[in-house]
């Protein structure tokens, strides 16, 4: 038998004899005998020390980012990880509870939800947030079918930046291809940014939507008061994606600009890499449009007895109450990683977060400098472009190749930028954090000289 | 030592009220140039002031997160009968595996060459749940249920355009889970309900009605969400399949007969499995899971990309495929989930598993035969893993299922599930799964037994509880009308 079986042989003969039954085979009458097999196709149980063996060689024949200088970006990012954020996730109290349907005893993570929906609107300049969702791809397909609901369905187009991140548009060229909802894809200009006009004439009068990611996938910021305006003058809503949600400690969230909706990614607040998930999708709108949110809402209000408490609430959009008229697909939040981005962003806070920030521009900054300063085939793609922490660098070979080259020499300096495609120079993007020292950048620097 | 009467926690944004300078974390030193970020930024793009966070220190952020856990009930703490949750224990070896940083600190887009390691692991995993389900191909990518949900309908839908047919409905049983219907919506199909028979399970009458050349896919929870088992689900199979149509199978309670029967000899053509209820990996609260979509034959060419394919001595990932209806999220699924259900997989092994099923579906009788005779089974047929029962009896002195449930935490349980099937008025959906000691099981009973006196003889306490939670009823109306979803400093002087 095994441990986490909690009846052994004679609690289950037990049990039988009182439902007055010779065997457990009886409870198992009503399945037809043709789709019963009488044992599975699969190895026989293991003890802890063998699983944890065998789990162990896999996860040793990785290349974990804390071996080598790492530069990868592109959506997922390495930033610092207070050991007290993993502490608190470890807590039974926390990770093996469910949903909080019952309000009576789960305020713990209704109070949770709450100040994370608080800490994400206060970034984003909006002044609703929701509970999270699955990840920062999802999240723009959300958008695109709030956006789509909240113009009632009469807007069937989604005007999309060439320069939101290209796994995420083809994410959402999934969902759209089943809701009907035509996806028009702006480039950037030579500077590797969204030009307004090309943005109000893509949306004329038929968008639901411009969506756009700033800063973008090459890190370059977007000029975000320009673009709302550009979006708002076709009577499209005007939609923020944030892949590197540690850029909102240092610049305004697309509400003060009177964006729609700012939504995206925010693995960056203490969320591990974890080889792509589980991450944190977020998602922040205007008050009025709250009815059309997607995903779960926690609000304040009071018990019995007059005092302050939590519950979900507006669960009246959702499908287990809405059934085929519910607002998303989503029937769920990230509710622990929703937990370790509050426990991080309370732990770094807000000055904390702006010189955390501060750090990884001055970081990029310096690499540039650094790179630019060397002789040899490698260039900025846009030198002259504003940009937060990461940016697009050409050499002597494609991004995939570059990758590899650099790899031998020690060195993880970032993502092939060309990997989905894309009208900018075939390079590597490279990212900067907080966690990059300087040694790291000269060796970073000292790799791109040997395979010059 | 009387413990410290928790019933509140002031919010972060309450603390450090005077918002003076303190230090919850050091960042890694500078050790390059500082810079002027207008220098460098467009100065119109910088925020101003700082968002407001006040400042607290680590071990006042440790206090406040340990007093919050502690309002939060728990699987540690009890029994947690959610049914078609399945809230079973979530092993720490899980945990642990989880953990190592050759799992957790990898990045999604490093070369292959780099993280074979983990492309083994999603193979592996692959190869585990098709054993256990019996079905050719599977995805890992859905976040959760009701994703592999919509995962398996876009399949179907590419699956119909393939054959260049256009169909429109999609059916379930009244007795569905709201996602169901969700589902056919968002994969751009109608959903149309078929009725229950007299026993709870699929009328096959009134299937052979509605089922014609417009119906792309059934969708089937198996056993269905009253804890019954499809008994004809063979020939619902054959019926849908002779009329071109696919059958989606709702894996949530896979759980009751993993080992024992193979939903590839049912028939399902798409099913996804939730990792979090039959593999053990934690809820936290609401998430993150995993909702790995399994199908056959016929849906084989239209998984998600990217995916896993394994070469004569590696691993690769395929990005591109013009058969494939596209990803569903970033990357390649809730990886560390993943790993989690795999350890759980491997651990309990083969016979393991069957265990795991003969018990969950052991205690769910024990609990329909203690309470039978104090609450109202509105369908008789056998309970597999979960026993619905409903108020009626209780509903006489104005004592419903809500009130019930409230009166359980008093007793220091979680309460059953009620909001589904919407077939029982009333419902009790009780599901103990395999984990905890009979002893827990039986404890359960009794109170259920308490509670159903007290409805008798004193059905205000039943009516007026909770009286020993962290907070007494909360007015989750109130919560709706005046909606407050974040913490403003203006409404709080």
């Amino acid at each position: 038998m095994h441990p986490w079986v909690g009846a052994g042989p004679d609690d289950r003969r037990h049990i039988l004899d009182e439902l007055g039954l010779n065997s457990i085979d009886d409870l198992f009458a009503t399945i037809p005998p043709e789709v019963c097999v009488d044992r599975l196709d699969l190895a026989p149980a293991q003890d802890e020390e063998s699983v944890w063996l065998a789990m162990s060689r896999m996860a040793m024949s990785n290349l974990a980012l804390d071996c080598a200088p790492s530069f990868l970006g592109a959506g997922v990012y390495r930033h610092v990880r207070p050991a007290v954020v993993n502490a608190v996730l470890s807590r039974a109290e926390f990770f093996t509870s469910y949903t909080p349907y019952q309000p009576e005893i789960s305020q713990g993570t209704l109070q949770v939800i709450f100040e994370f929906q608080t800490l994400i609107s206060r970034l984003t300049g909006l002044p609703v947030a929701n509970a999270s969702l699955y990840d920062g791809a999802t999240a723009l397909v959300e958008a695109v079918l709030f956006s789509h609901r909240v113009l009632r369905g009469r807007r069937d187009v989604a005007v999309v930046a060439e320069t939101v991140h290209p796994m995420y548009r083809r994410v959402l060229d999934t969902y759209a291809e089943a809701t009907g909802i035509e996806i028009v894809t702006v480039p950037p200009n030579t500077e590797g940014r969204l030009d307004p006009d090309r943005v109000r004439e893509a949306a004329g009068d038929r968008a639901c939507c411009v969506a756009l990611q700033s800063p973008n996938f090459l890190g370059i910021v977007e000029d975000l008061p320009r673009l709302a305006e550009a979006a708002h003058d076709g009577g499209a809503l005007a939609v923020q994606v944030v892949t590197e949600a540690v850029s909102l400690g240092l610049l305004e969230g697309g509400g003060t600009y009177e964006f729609d909706v700012v939504c995206g990614e925010a693995q960056s607040f203490g969320v591990a890499p974890g080889f792509g998930g589980p991450h944190l999708g977020f998602f922040a709108c205007t008050e009025k449009n709250i009815r059309q949110m997607p995903g779960r809402l926690a609000g304040e209000t009071v018990d019995e007895d007059g005092r302050r408490a939590f519950c979900l609430t507006l669960s009246t959009r959702e499908q287990h109450i809405r059934r085929a008229k519910a607002t998303s697909n989503i029937c769920t939040n990230q509710g622990l990683m929703a937990l370790a981005a509050t426990v991080w962003l309370e732990a770094v806070g807000g000055a904390g977060l702006r010189e955390l920030a501060t750090s990884c521009l001055a970081r990029s900054e310096e690499l540039k400098r650094r790179i630019s300063a060397l002789d040899g085939p490698w260039r900025l793609a846009y030198p002259a472009a504003p940009t937060f922490n990461e940016f697009l660098l050409t050499g002597p070979g494609d991004g995939a190749d570059l990758v590899d080259r650099i790899a031998s020499e020690g060195v993880l300096i970032g993502v092939p930028a060309a990997k989905w495609g894309g009208s900018w120079p075939d390079g590597v993007l490279v990212a900067v954090t907080e966690l990059n020292t300087s040694a790291e950048m000269d060796a970073l620097v000292a790799a791109l000289g040997a395979v010059s | 030592m009387k413990r410290r009467a928790l019933r509140t926690e002031a919010l972060f944004f309450e603390r450090n009220p005077r918002r003076v300078r303190r230090q919850g974390f050091l960042l890694p030193a500078m050790d390059v140039p500082a810079v002027e970020p207008a220098d460098v930024l467009p100065s119109e793009l910088l925020r101003s002031p700082d968002p407001d966070y006040p400042d607290i220190s680590e071990m006042e952020l440790v206090q406040h997160f340990h007093r919050l856990s502690q309002l939060n009930y728990a699987v540690d703490e009890g029994l947690y009968p959610l049914g078609s949750c399945t809230m079973k224990y979530n092993p720490r070896l899980n945990e642990a595996t989880a953990g190592m940083s050759g799992f957790s600190s990898i990045h999604p887009l490093q070369p292959p060459s780099q993280v074979q390691g983990a492309l083994r692991l999603i193979w592996e995993l692959e190869e585990a749940l098709k054993a256990i389900t019996g079905m050719p191909g599977v995805t890992l990518q859905p976040a959760a249920g009701a994703h592999g949900e919509l995962t398996g309908i876009l399949m179907i839908r590419k699956a119909l355009e393939a054959r260049g047919e256009q169909r429109k409905v999609v059916l379930a049983p009244d007795s569905a889970h709201g996602t169901n219907p969700a589902t056919a919506a968002f994969g751009g199909f109608r959903a149309q309900e078929i009725q229950s028979a007299h026993d709870g399970t699929v009328d096959l009458g009134a299937l052979d009605r509605v089922m014609d050349d417009q119906v792309a896919a059934v969708m089937l929870t198996v056993p269905n969400t009253l804890g019954i088992f499809e008994h004809q689900i063979v020939d619902i199979a054959d019926l849908v399949h002779r009329r071109g149509g696919f059958i989606y199978l709702d894996g949530a309670n896979l759980n009751s007969f993993a080992g024992r029967a193979l939903p590839g000899l049912m028939g399902a053509d798409a099913m996804h499995i939730n990792l979090h209820k039959t593999f053990s990996t934690p809820h936290g609260g609401g998430g993150p899971g995993a909702g790995p979509v399994t199908v056959s034959d016929a849906l084989l060419p239209h998984l998600p990309v990217p995916r896993v394919l394994r070469r004569a001595d590696d691993f690769e990932l395929l990005w591109q495929d013009p058969e494939s209806i596209g990803p569903m999220r970033g990357y390649y699924g809730n990886f560390l989930i993943l790993v989690r259900a795999l350890t759980y997989i491997w651990s309990l092994g083969a016979e393991g598993l069957r265990e795991m099923s003969d018990v969950a579906v052991l205690y769910a009788n024990l609990v329909r035969h203690r309470l039978k005779d104090a609450y109202h089974l509105k369908y008789e047929s056998p309970s597999m893993h979960e026993v619905v029962f409903d108020d009626s009896i209780q509903a006489r002195r104005e004592v419903h299922n809500t009130d019930i449930a409230k009166r359980l935490l008093d007793y220091g349980f979680h309460p059953p599930t009620m909001s589904f099937p919407l077939i029982v008025h009333g419902a009790l959906m009780i599901e103990p799964a395999e984990s905890v000691a009979p002893e827990e099981v039986e404890e359960f009973c009794e109170a259920m037994l308490a509670i159903a006196r007290e409805a008798e003889t004193d059905p205000e306490l039943v009516k007026s509880a909770p009286h020993d939670t962290p907070v007494s009823r909360v007015d989750e109306v109130r919560a709706a009308r005046n909606l407050k979803v974040t913490w403003k400093p203006e409404e709080n002087v």
